[in-house]
């Protein structure tokens, strides 16, 4: 049998990953990639924890977890294309508008 | 098996990181989910593994190339060397890796509780996801809904209507 401290340690790591991930890459397609990372290490976490019956409700959380990122991610690559299309750049550094 | 599964998993977002071309990180990625696909399956739920890789290492990637084949990122943005950026990015994963390992610092006991590996099959989501989660599904429909739409007219070019 697999420890559970195992698999919510992998989940922490790659949460942690994506964090560094976000903030060390410069552009919003590469940090969009991170989010999608961070929910995965998520999933993975909720799924290591559940036990008997609340593992098949389990699943069913993750599915709606997974179903919002797929809604997230569709609207998020519109948004990116946007951006590209009006600025022709898709880094972070060229999106200063706000900082004054 | 575990240990197989992990060490891809973590070595292609390390990859990722690293990579300097946005193609490649999105072609890591796919391989990571599709690893974390395979722990799920490892942690006895079949359905979220195969909902995974079809959705994630399926669709979601391919909206991703496709963006990025779109854009015409054919050469990759170069990163900009911010030592200060790369120093704080670690420093505030080392907080967060800190405060959650603290949060979780009871199942790495003396008596560690194994995870449960009898599969939970997709019968019984089906039947719980039209039962007792029936209305969340419906508005998740919605939502897909919304999204396809919104994502629709924020993408689509003002000169052809």
């Amino acid at each position: 049998m697999i420890p559970a401290g195992w698999f919510l340690s992998l989940g922490l790591l790659l949460f942690v990953l994506g964090i560094i991930a976000f903030f060390v890459k410069r552009d919003l397609l590469t940090q969009f990639l991170s989010i999608e990372v961070m929910l995965g290490a998520g999933n993975l976490a909720f799924l290591a924890l559940a036990r008997g019956p609340a593992k098949v409700e389990a699943q069913v959380i993750v599915f709606f977890v997974m179903t919002v990122a797929a809604a997230e991610a569709a609207v998020g690559m519109a948004i990116i294309l946007l951006v590209h299309r009006r600025r022709r750049s898709i880094k972070t550094e060229d999106l200063r508008t706000l900082k004054g | 098996m575990f240990f197989v599964l992990s060490i891809i998993c973590v070595g292609s977002v390390l990859g990722m990181i690293l990579s300097k071309n946005q193609a490649h990180g999105a072609l890591c990625i796919v391989l990571a989910f599709a690893a974390l696909g395979g722990l799920f399956g490892l942690l006895g739920a079949p359905f979220a593994a195969v909902v995974q890789i079809i959705i994630y290492a399926g669709a979601i990637m391919v909206l991703f190339i496709f963006v990025i084949w779109m854009i015409n990122l054919r050469t990759g943005i170069p990163p900009e060397s911010q030592r200060r950026t790369i120093v704080l990015a670690v420093l505030i994963g080392a907080v967060i890796l800190a405060q959650l390992g603290f949060a979780a610092r009871g199942l790495f006991g003396p008596a560690p509780s194994s995870v449960e590996t009898a599969a939970a099959g997709p019968e019984a989501v089906g039947q719980l996801l039209f039962t007792k989660y029936l209305y969340a599904f419906e508005i998740t429909s919605l939502l897909i809904l919304a999204a396809l739409v919104g994502a629709i007219i924020l993408a689509k070019r003002k000169d052809r209507p």
